[in-house]
């Protein structure tokens, strides 16, 4: 009964359902369509007006991007369904039956899910890159795939999509009610979030904080994304800053909710 | 061959909020037979059993295997194995894997599951998605789980519901061989006709409190004694053991002599020349004595 088992046990139980490869799936089909999609509008723009927005040099960090300022809402979604379902089907009952320090299953389960969101890093990059390399090398510009800073790019956001899905546990922890806990996900993500770090960009003061929001953190980390290029940059995080803030948002809410939900009664 | 180790309950109470579930509990169950634990619903079962699994903190007081509390055992499913009553599973997975999760949590050989779906007769659905599961086959899976680690203790809770005649019938041998081996089985209850027939000793709560601690038999209180008897002219029967010095009391389906033997009621009826149509040893059943024990009522 150590970390090791319950490492084991916790991914036999998120490959075992069918929720990751939906989730995957769905998640490699959006990013490559976005990908792909800005790929063809940004190098089109590029090749018939006289002053393109981007150089051809900034283009493809910006469209792999996709992989995260789009792909990341998955991992998060991951690591909250994968806590949150077994609050709702009671299978805490036999999880800490075979393990009775809920610490080590919580343990395993983070990493499990730090796991899983890089594999989803991986898928992700593969469909930004996969669709956006094909649509930049079909205009004519160079997809600097053998460029270092690109894979070191890569790198960035595999670690960035493993720490969304920290978060995500540690948000399915804090708000064990499922239905809650995808309320919550996708409302921030998609609504509230790009409407606070818009807000925060217009003064000097609010920007300082901004810098912080997660998804601000998480394009620090990664280097670029449309956000960056919308907003128009303005302060950012250095990239390990980025990486330390998720991490931290992750570790803290984890640790909250490992002390009110995670240790309460199971009946 | 496994030796169970006694379960022991001392002073265990659990309120929530201003609901004392469980009140100062105390009691032992022994290893090599089969234990009810019995009680009406929202006795208090659940949650006993619950806070000697460490699921639910309690109150105050312990409840351990042999001394030690379920937190700290070394290897927890090879040494208790329980099933709880609510269907504690992701509907969207195999019942194979269900217990394959467990199984490599608890570090027991990959062979576990299949061996454990075969001995609830469960080996040709190990496929099959939970969710599609009958009441009694996720019963069984439930008893499956409990079996995964060969444990020397079982604790189970209300692992007859749901189960067909033959179900039940085979549920019974098992844990009767179980016991026989030397393990320790704790099984509840709400119905003590459901049990009686597989278990040796009974724990009886109401309201959270023990209300009887012995074997089954200490149930069977026999002394009140009445018999019912009938006849087509109840009228004459009733007078003539009236006569006799019993007391008669008319039912709807004949008469009920209190204190009396049913020998020397017929002997009366047929000095009377009165042929009797029906003639019965009433005697105070178990389930009976059960119900006055935890209040006609019940708990609710
Ligand atoms: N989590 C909880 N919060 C509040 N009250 C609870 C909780 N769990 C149980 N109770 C209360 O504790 C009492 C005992 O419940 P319990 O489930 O242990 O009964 P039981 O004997 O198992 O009943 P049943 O035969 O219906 O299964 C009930 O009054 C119930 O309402
Ligand atoms: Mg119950």
């Amino acid at each position: 009964m150590n970390i090791v088992a319950s490492l084991r046990s916790e991914i036999t139980k998120l490959t075992s359902t069918r929720l990751w490869w939906v989730l995957a799936v769905i998640m490699v089909g959006y990013v490559a369509l976005c990908a792909g999609g800005l790929a063809a509008i940004l190098s089109g723009v590029g090749t018939q007006a006289g002053a393109p927005v981007l150089s051809d040099a900034q283009l493809p960090p910006l469209i792999y991007s996709f992989a995260t300022s789009v792909g990341y809402v998955f991992p998060v979604l991951l690591g909250a369904l994968a806590v949150t379902s077994e609050f709702r089907f009671q299978s805490l009952t036999p999880t800490f039956l075979a393990t009775p320090r809920r610490g080590t299953v919580l343990a395993g389960k983070m990493t499990a899910l730090v796991l899983a969101g890089a594999m989803f890093g991986v898928l992700a990059l593969v469909a930004s890159m996969g669709a956006g390399a094909a649509v930049l090398g079909a205009f004519g510009i160079d997809p600097q795939l053998g460029s270092p800073d690109t894979w070191a790019f890569v790198g960035r956001s595999i670690l960035a999509m493993a720490l969304w899905a920290a978060i995500g546990v540690g948000l399915g922890a804090l708000v064990p009610s499922q239905i809650a806990a995808i309320v919550i996900v996708l409302a921030f993500t998609q609504f509230l979030e790009p409407l606070l770090r818009f807000g925060a960009s217009i003064t000097d003061w609010s920007a300082a904080i901004g810098k912080f929001l997660p998804g601000a953190a998480s394009d620090a980390l990664v280097g670029s994304s449309i956000f960056t290029l919308t907003s128009g940059g303005g302060t950012q995080l250095e990239w390990w800053q980025g990486a330390l803030v998720l991490a931290a948002i992750a570790a803290v809410a984890t640790a909250i909710g490992y002390f009110t939900s995670w240790r309460r009664d199971v009946s | 061959m496994p030796t169970g180790v006694p379960i022991e309950f001392a002073h265990v109470t659990k309120s929530f909020g201003a609901v004392d579930a469980v009140s100062d509990l105390s009691f032992t169950v022994e290893p090599g037979q089969v234990t009810g634990f019995l009680g009406p619903n929202g006795a208090g079962k659940t949650t006993s059993l619950r806070m000697l699994l460490g699921l639910v903190t309690p109150t105050s007081g312990t409840a351990t295997f042999g001394g030690t509390t379920y937190g700290r055992l070394g290897s927890p499913l090879t040494t208790v194995g329980a099933s709880l009553e609510a269907a504690s599973f992701h509907p969207g997975r195999s019942a194979r894997n269900h217990l394959a999760v467990y199984a490599q949590a608890a570090g027991l050989p990959s062979t576990a599951p299949d061996a454990a779906l075969e001995k609830v007769g469960l080996g040709a659905y190990g496929a099959r998605r939970v969710g599609g599961y009958s009441l009694g086959m996720r019963q069984r899976l439930g008893l499956a789980f409990a079996l995964l680690g060969d444990p020397s203790v079982l604790v189970l809770d209300e692992p007859i519901n749901g189960l067909d005649p033959e179900g039940i019938k085979w549920i019974r041998l098992l844990l009767r061989g179980m016991a026989a081996e030397g393990r320790t089985v704790l099984i509840s209850s709400h119905l003590l006709s459901e049990v009686q027939q597989t278990v040796d000793d009974v724990i009886i709560i109401s309201h959270g409190k023990l209300v009887h601690r012995g074997e089954l038999s200490s149930l069977d209180v026999s002394d009140s004694k009445q018999v019912q008897v009938n006849a087509d002219d109840r009228e004459r029967l009733a007078e003539v053991i009236r006569s006799a010095g019993f007391e008669v009391a008319n039912l709807r389906s004949g008469v009920l002599v209190e204190n009396a033997d049913a020998a020397a009621i017929g002997r009366l009826a047929f000095d009377a020349g009165i042929p009797l149509t029906a003639l019965s040893q009433k005697r105070t059943g178990l389930e009976e004595s059960f119900l006055t024990l935890v209040g006609e009522e019940g708990a609710l």
